[in-house]
């Protein structure tokens, strides 16, 4: 079926398959950053924005995006940099498999939590997996990143 | 993954997702979609609730109304939901992770009826009513042990008494995992309403121990409704608890909301009637 | 030093962060095939027949392959140099399947949804065997589950594959029977540790194609390139110079990768069909089709005098290998020789072992290796030892452990030349706070906080094995080149070793490229593996930046008129003080483009007679409901000795991360299977990874030592942080609650049932 969507500020119009996953046509569509790292809705690391709220994309179709705004790391490019970096700084990165939808959630959280703890932070990012870093040096990175901004 | 052999239908009325729901066995409702996914079914055609509107949560004369596409994660930040309503965002604050909550919705948790769920123990400790496209208004209570037939959770709606106080409460192996036990208990002057979910089966209401409950039950009372409830409802064994543990854990989680109800209570009496 | 000893960001790391295409999958090209497997619902079967009519027939469909079709030279998947001490008991595709999710057959073709239709058409007939499901009854049972007439071991390891047993070992030192008898306190206990998912969040992928030369090209996710074109080379009966592995950048690994798990079915489909083929496991094959921490039971026997002097110990393992040998017979020998020697002051060591077949997903590498398990067995003891002496079990440590300059009868008969243990057991009680709050204390009716702690060692590479090789040249420019053939799996090797590059050339580390691995163009490695890298090829690129080094000035030297001993190189020139002659490394580079007959480049390969052990101690704090048994992880401390920390972040986050995957060994992760052999908890959904709600606050420190062998000092710390966790939270527990639990996880049921029977 034909679907219209935004992806990262871009429309797009598509003719697909009805049970098409979004991380899929979002991967089809060259957004990379997207990865599958489970079949069941749990590491978050198909992480992205779907109207400004972060999604599993691995379990919404893709149909559900029609008329709606989509936003990838791809389309968040300065300030996964800033993030980043201070990621990076830590060592935190690591493999990097999971840092895309970390990172997209990081930054729904900073948009969404006014001064959260540390424990609002490992609640808010709790659906996020981690199997390299044992999760101390995201940590530091974001209240880093709490601080400058 | 499950497969869409015809049809993805965005309707645009409830009788229109009745109708494309009935043409075929196999035709299914949307909600979130998030386990869904994990089944192989065939669907013929997939019906999409989610042009309909039905993702509000408004206050009526006696209540809340929940709408069926609202979001777990809304039981989190409506600022409606207070008071005894709370324990719907407790209830479902540990399901995997915010984005997980963003999607999965209210009428796909409160229609699959999973033994696993930790929100449909709460709603059942509360007053709430299913509100179902053909079958019409069903209390929650009878709801949870109706067979699945194929209908539309359109709504429910929940009656708030000003008195009642509530308690979640659950036990998980780990943080985002599944409940071992999930308990719920809900108190209206000397009404009770003690709700188990996990056990693991779907959650259930132990009526009789409720009603051996009165406004102010003793120590000793309670100990014996912690004894009655395990004897009251059937307990059985997965992968991460045994029956006889399940047991144990009720009686201890029981005692628990107990407390926190009763000093709730008492705190609510306080602040009516500051003498 | 400038690079070294620093805390750099990895050189890869903004590509990561801002979701660049780097790993397999985003490289694959759009026209592979795709390439599913078919895989066994039975624990033990001999395949009659496969019709494969009604697939092959859809279209779309390139191939379906069964055991038919599929070469018949039976190798190991373990990614270990040759010859290997791992049994050859695989096929592609054998025609019988040996636990529930080996392969059946292979289906390639245009789309994944015809690729799955075709697996939905396969109708397979099965003849089902028998299966051993129980481990510890695998050498009595009727069903045998390698009788194959082809099955080979390329090094005597004590098999009886007719007993279902894949090897077995013995070791003894002094007279342990004696000095048991003559001890005044004699422990004697069992353990279990479970089957564990080394679960990173790449899963297996790989793909494949035929380049111009018809070569059979493997890019994949793997970290053992040079084995993979060894082992595919062979399994395809084909020669390894027809074999091309690249790696790009890797989701992870954890030893998972260090066996041949994907690659084999689309090289196959390519090698048929001489397509470019890919295969991308799911989560659930990931799981179930793979392979895993080996579960082990581990008696250990240890005695003391009432004093706490150690007189003895012994060790007993039994490993399940699981369906197939691939470093069952390697990983076993860890669960003795590494937790035994650091108490050297024993008189006396005994080490047994037995590596059995069970019809159940094949252990393999995972972290730790074997040594986890051993040191859950053994510090436990030592800790079930201090209770029962009434000792500070601290106190009982410091008593007993190993000393530099000592020689050490359970570790090959090497002499100790680093350790910073000592300094590593009093930083670690500090900082957990151990005088307040040792043993336990009281935080509400309910509730009690207790601590425990343990120590640790591992290996640095694999002595007279692992073999790494390095070249660094000299581009036109004045910048270099580092080939090397080690895995970076996300563990920032590429970056230590250009540190080491930069420290060695005295240049800035940005003047360093490194290359990922290909085993066409990269020098030999045997792979990232065994705590080798820092180590062994850290070496390596020592080496080949000195021989560098040396050509550089001799170059100079030519060009300055001048003999080579009159020169010295500062890394931006090549200059004698004395006849106040110079030239600037850019200028010597771009003279040695123009006319010239000289290539600069240091090529050096390294392999140790040793391998020095690092060293760790682990300190708990949980809070333990005593009502409900549920373990809460308050904090952890991990003091690490790992001689010269080469990056301060990357090896702390190497701690920080192996710490939390012993948390989750230790209170959650615990692979089940049902009656029929089928693994239940083959998803994050149900086999749950510690989330950061579970990690509490892991604190890491280092206490470096310098060994004398190692690159700038180091040793190696990637494995050794993963093996404290387990019997520090176990004593953790003890102290809260007064159980022990010796069969891991620690669960909440588990302490509950054990109080119970206490009370």
């Amino acid at each position: 079926m034909k679907i219209r969507v935004w992806i990262n500020q871009k429309e797009y119009q598509d003719e697909i398959a009805p049970d098409t996953l979004l991380l899929d046509y979002l991967r089809a569509k060259g957004c990379y950053s997207v990865k599958r790292g489970c079949d069941t809705s749990n590491c978050g690391l198909c992480t992205v924005w779907l109207e400004g709220k972060p999604v599993l994309s691995c379990s919404v179709l893709a149909v559900r995006a029609e008329n709606q705004h989509v936003v990838t790391l791809e389309g968040m490019q300065e300030e996964a940099t800033r993030f980043g970096t201070l990621l990076a700084q830590e060592g935190a990165d690591q493999c990097g498999f999971c840092s895309p939808g970390f990172i997209m959630t990081v930054i729904a959280m900073k948009k969404e939590l006014d001064h959260p703890t540390e424990e609002d932070v490992k609640a808010y990012l709790a659906g996020n997996l981690c199997r390299c870093t044992g999760y101390m040096g995201q940590m530091r990175a974001i209240k880093r990143y709490l601080e400058v901004e | 993954m499950f497969t869409i052999t015809q049809n993805y239908v965005k309707a645009e009325s409830l009788s229109q997702a009745y109708d494309e729901l009935m043409r075929n066995r196999n035709n299914r409702i949307l909600g979130g979609g998030m386990w869904m996914r994990q089944g192989r079914k065939r669907i013929p055609t997939l019906v999409d609730l989610s042009a309909l509107g039905l993702d509000t949560i408004t206050q009526t004369g006696q209540g809340i109304d929940i709408g069926c596409m609202a979001t777990l994660r809304d039981m989190e930040t409506s600022p409606l939901l207070t008071g005894s309503l709370q324990i719907l965002s407790k209830s479902v604050s540990d399901i995997v992770g915010v984005q997980f909550r963003n999607t999965a919705t209210v009428g796909g948790s409160v229609y699959g009826r999973f033994g696993f769920s930790d929100f449909l123990t709460a709603l059942l400790a509360l007053d709430c009513t299913v509100h179902l496209y053909h079958g019409g208004k069903v209390p929650m209570r009878d709801f949870v042990n109706l067979p699945y037939s194929k209908d539309i959770v359109e709504k429910i709606s929940l009656t708030i008494h000003d008195s009642c106080v509530a308690s979640y409460q659950s036990l998980r192996r780990s943080a985002t995992d599944f409940p071992v036990i999930a308990l719920a208990v809900a108190k209206t002057g000397d009404r009770w309403a003690i709700s188990v979910g996990a056990r693991p089966h779907r959650a259930a209401l132990a009526v009789q121990t409720a009603a051996s409950l009165g406004a102010v039950p003793s120590a000793l009372e309670l100990e014996a409704a912690a004894e009655s409830l395990c004897q009251e409802l059937t307990f059985g064994e997965n992968m991460r608890a045994s029956a006889d543990y399940r047991r144990d854990i009720t009686k201890v989680l029981f005692r628990r909301a107990a407390e926190e109800l009763l000093s709730a209570e008492q705190q609510l009496g306080m602040e009516r009637s500051p003498s | 030093m400038k690079a070294v000893n620093q805390a750099i960001p990895k050189i890869d790391s903004m590509a990561l962060v801002t979701g660049k295409p780097v790993y397999t999958e985003d490289l694959a090209p759009a026209n592979c095939l795709v390439v599913k497997v078919l895989r066994s619902p039975h624990a033990f079967a001999r395949i009659l027949d496969i019709d494969t009519r009604a697939a092959i027939k859809l279209p779309g469909i390139a191939c379906v392959l069964t055991h038919k079709e599929a070469p018949k030279h039976r190798f190991t998947v373990a990614g270990q140099s040759y010859p290997e001490l791992s049994p050859y008991d695989h096929l592609i595709l054998d025609e019988y399947v040996r636990y529930v999710g080996d392969a059946v057959a292979i289906v390639a073709g245009e789309t994944e949804s015809i690729v799955n239709r075709a697996l939905r058409l396969l109708k397979v007939s099965y003849e089902v065997l028998e299966p051993v499901l129980d481990f510890t009854k695998a050498m009595d049972h009727p069903s045998v589950i390698h009788p194959e007439e082809d099955y080979e071991n390329m090094v005597e390891i004590g098999s009886d594959r007719f007993h279902n047993l894949v090897s077995s070992e013995g070791f003894e030192h002094g007279d342990v029977d004696r000095e048991l008898a003559e001890s005044d306190l004699v422990i004697d206990r069992e353990y279990h540790t479970r089957a564990n998912a080394q679960a990173m969040m790449e899963t297996f992928r790989t793909y494949t194609y035929y380049d111009h030369n018809s070569r059979l090209n493997v890019v994949s996710s793997t970290q053992v390139p040079f084995h993979v074109r060894r082992i595919l080379a062979r399994a395809l009966g084909i020669s390894a110079s027809e074999v091309r592995v690249i790696k790009p950048r890797i989701g992870g690994g954890f030893g998972a990768k260090q066996s041949v798990v994907s690659e084999i079915f689309p090289a196959l489909v390519t090698f048929i069909t001489k397509k470019p083929a890919k295969i991308l496991f799911d989560r659930y094959e990931t799981f179930s089709s793979s392979n895993s921490r080996h579960e082990m039971q581990i008696r250990v026997r240890i005695g003391a005098s009432k004093e706490g002097a150690i007189r003895a110990i012994e060790v007993n393992t039994l490993s399940n290998t699981g369906a197939y040998g691939e470093h069952g017979p390697t990983t076993v020998g860890l669960s003795g020789h590494k937790p035994l020697p650091i108490y050297n002051q024993a008189n006396a060591f005994r080490f047994q072992s037995k590596v059995v077949y069970s019809n159940t997903m094949p252990g393999g590498a995972f972290r730790g290796y074997g040594a986890t398990q051993g040191f859950f067995a053994v510090e436990t003891a030592i800790n079930e030892l201090a209770a029962q002496l009434g000792m500070d079990p601290i106190a009982l440590r410091e008593k007993n452990m190993v000393r530099v300059g000592e020689r050490m009868p359970a570790y090959y008969g090497e002499v100790l030349s680093s350790s910073a243990l000592d300094r590593c057991l009093v930083r670690g009680k500090e900082l957990i706070g151990w005088k307040e709050a040792f043993p336990s204390r009281l935080v509400s009716p309910t509730k009690v906080r207790g601590l425990g702690m343990a120590m640790a060692m591992q290996g640095s590479g694999i002595s007279f094995v692992d073999t790494a090789s390095a070249e660094v040249r000299l581009h036109d420019n004045g910048y270099y080149t580092l080939q090397i053939g080690a895995t970076d799996m996300g563990t920032g090797c590429d970056t230590i070793l250009a540190q080491m590059a930069a420290d060695s050339l005295g240049c800035d580390l940005h003047q360093i490229i490194v290359h990922g691995v290909d085993t066409d163009n990269s020098p030999y490695d045997t792979g990232s593996y065994a705590s080798s890298t820092t180590y062994v090829t850290g070496n390596a690129v020592i080496k080949a930046c000195a021989q560098l080094v040396e050509q550089i000035k001799e170059a100079g030297a030519e060009l300055l008129e001048l003999s080579k001993q009159a020169v010295e190189f500062d890394g931006d020139r090549v200059f004698s003080l004395q006849e106040g002659k110079e030239i600037s490394l850019n200028e010597l580079a771009q003279r040695l483009v123009f006319g010239s007959n000289r290539v600069l480049s240091g090529t050096a390969a390294h392999s140790s007679p040793i391998s020095p052990p690092p060293f760790m101690t682990g300190f708990a704090e949980v809070e333990v409901d005593l009502e409900t048994g549920k373990v809460d992880l308050i904090q952890y401390v991990g003091v690490v000795d790992c001689g010269t920390v080469i990056n301060k972040n990357l090896a702390r986050l190497q701690a920080e991360g192996g710490i939390v995957q012993g948390i989750g060994m230790a209170l959650f992760e615990d692979i089940q299977y049902n009656e029929r052999g089928r693994m239940i908890n083959n998803s994050f959904m149900q086999y749950k990874l510690p989330s950061r709600l579970d990690a509490g606050t892991v604190m890491v420190e280092f206490e470096e030592s310098y060994e004398p062998s190692g690159p700038f000092g180091a040793k190696s710390v990637g494995e050794i942080v993963v093996n404290t966790p387990c019997p520090a939270i176990a004593q953790a527990v003890y102290h809260a609650t007064g159980v022990w639990v010796r069969d891991l996880p620690i669960t909440p049921e588990k302490i509950l049932r054990e109080l119970r029977e206490t009370r």
